[in-house]
């Protein structure tokens, strides 16, 4: 078994009003190296949380969460991440919050800037490298937060949501370069979307959650060679996966309802 | 701070204006306004207001001020005090601001007696303030200190309760330490709050000020004024209100600069 990222019977559990709300129930998967898996699933399934506890960000309430075979105590650099909202810095200008995290590596001045360098270069971002946030369009400063992700190279891609903000047209272009990113530094992907096509296109195994208890629905692998092309998303196959992963989000059995 | 200049018309260019330029039509329409209340004024001291002295009597009473240095020394006095209580009261207000923002046990100790004193009006401290530190420089600017320290302790708790959730996320994800979160993270995240709440500071330190001068001061602009107000002497009064109105919009001004300067980073609306 070499997972990279493995959660073992997880469980989290948010204290309510009445009772506790159980947000993820005796969850397991394993994520193998190099792999791109998206996790699909309605509001409140539990997938960003799933994901926030691979970063490091979430503490489980029960069972274990694995990263290299290691216990996840914290988030660490090992570990990027890519937040919807892009959380950049808005007070750093786009090469100031690429080399955010290559500072705290303590890397010598020259190093970091060739770095954050290939980094903007690589999302494309050259001509903006000293741009503030709000100057940039929404495709534009998500680009500079996965700029900011990769610059610090880690093995582990944690992406949540991450162009769930965007227009269509942006969103196909940012998919298309993030596979093509990856196919080249083939670094582990969680992916987390509640777009189904998003969700086929970029993944070799498309995870679907249910909600109330968050729990894994089903696990379907997308048959699809990479690279991934735009005619393959037209393509009967393509559709075939498209229909079973629509069928298992949004024609869930109603939940039995943990006690 | 919007500016609305294309009010009532059909505005042909809706270029987005940021910082201190103004339009012409917007300067015209001040200049407009200083010149009728001017023309209001010196209608009504001329229709004969009991006592009212017309805007060219102040004017030459401002000037005679101002060439015997009566003037510029009490103002000098007064923006002393005034400046001493301020730094001294931001200076403490934004570390204790910062410590109560970031430690829930720092919050629970100091957030009674902040949120008490916020209540009392710095003015009703003065009568303690005189019985315990006597008449001299150190009841006023502790009274200014306590106005300015009040309001920027608050602003700056608030800034940095308020910082987003998802940018220290990203700063942790990133492998940031605590210390490098705050420093980092926290501080230029509530940097703005901080400036508001200085420039409020500054507004009330300036207003309590003329207050502590009326009751016991040897110089200043309130001094002055409660002692021409013995002589009946309107025109001094009227000088020293001014003289305030002018100082304080324009330290207000300063601090405003300051703000755009620091924040401009910041996505308005």
């Amino acid at each position: 078994m070499n997972a990279k990222i493995s959660f073992r019977d997880v469980v989290k559990t948010y204290p309510m009003k009445d009772g506790t709300f159980t947000a993820l129930d005796h969850v397991s998967l394993d994520i193998a190296d190099r792999e791109f898996v998206t996790v699909v699933g309605p509001s409140g399934c539990g997938k960003s949380t799933l994901m926030s506890m691979a970063a490091g960000l979430v503490e489980a309430s029960a069972g274990e969460t694995l990263v290299d075979g290691k216990p996840v105590t914290g988030p660490g650099p090992d570990r990027g991440v890519i937040f919807q909202q892009y959380a950049l810095f808005p007070w750093l200008t786009v090469r100031k919050n690429v080399e955010f995290g290559l500072k705290l590596m303590e890397l010598p001045a020259e190093e970091r800037r060739r770095r954050a360098e290939r980094a903007i270069e690589l999302v494309g971002l050259s001509d903006f490298a000293d741009a503030l946030p709000k100057t940039l369009s929404g495709g534009m400063k998500q680009r500079c937060a996965i700029a900011r992700a990769y610059a610090v190279n880690p093995q582990v891609l944690l992406m949540d949501e991450p162009f769930g903000a965007l227009d269509a047209l942006t969103r196909v272009q940012l998919q298309d370069q993030l596979l093509d990113t990856w196919s080249q530094d083939q670094r582990t992907v969680m992916f987390i979307t509640h777009d189904v096509d998003e969700a086929v296109y970029l993944a070799s195994r498309v995870i679907v959650m249910a909600a109330r208890p968050g729990r894994i629905q089903r696990i379907i692998d997308v048959d699809l060679p990479y690279p991934r092309t735009e005619e393959m998303r037209l393509s009967p196959e393509f559709g075939r996966i498209r229909n079973e992963v629509w069928h298992a989000v949004y024609h869930q059995a109603p939940a039995s309802s943990a006690a | 701070m919007t500016q609305l200049t294309a009010l009532g018309k059909s505005s042909p260019a809706p270029v987005v204006r940021r910082g201190p330029k103004r339009s012409r039509r917007a300067v015209a329409l001040n200049l407009i306004a200083v010149v009728i209340g001017l023309a209001v004024w010196t209608l009504l001291a001329g229709v004969g207001v009991q006592g009212l002295p017309g805007p060219v009597e102040v004017a030459g009473k401002a000037a005679e001020l101002l060439s015997d240095g009566t003037l510029p020394l009490d103002a000098l006095a007064s923006l002393r005090r005034v400046l001493l209580g301020f730094l001294l009261g931001t200076l403490l207000a934004v570390p204790i601001g910062f410590l109560m923002g970031w430690y829930a046990t720092a919050r629970g100790l100091l957030e009674p007696y902040v949120q008490f004193f916020r209540t009392i009006p710095p003015l009703a401290i003065i009568p303690l303030a005189i019985v315990l530190m006597g008449i001299g420089e150190v009841p006023k600017v502790f009274v200014i200190f306590l106005a300015s320290f009040l309001s920027s302790v608050v602003a700056t708790f608030q800034g940095v309760v308020d910082v987003d959730r998802t940018l220290i996320n990203a700063a942790r994800v990133l492998g940031a330490s605590d210390r490098t979160i705050f420093l980092k993270v926290v501080v230029p995240a509530s940097t703005p709050f901080i400036l508001v709440g200085m420039r409020v500071g500054l507004g009330s330190a300036w207003g309590t000020l003329v207050a502590a001068e009326l009751i016991a001061a040897q110089e200043g602009l309130g001094f002055r004024m409660q002692q021409a107000q013995l002589y009946y002497d309107l025109s001094t009064i009227f000088v020293g209100l001014i003289a305030i109105g002018v100082l304080g919009l324009l330290m207000d001004r300063l601090l405003l600069l300051a703000e755009r300067r620091l924040t401009d980073w910041q996505e308005r609306r």
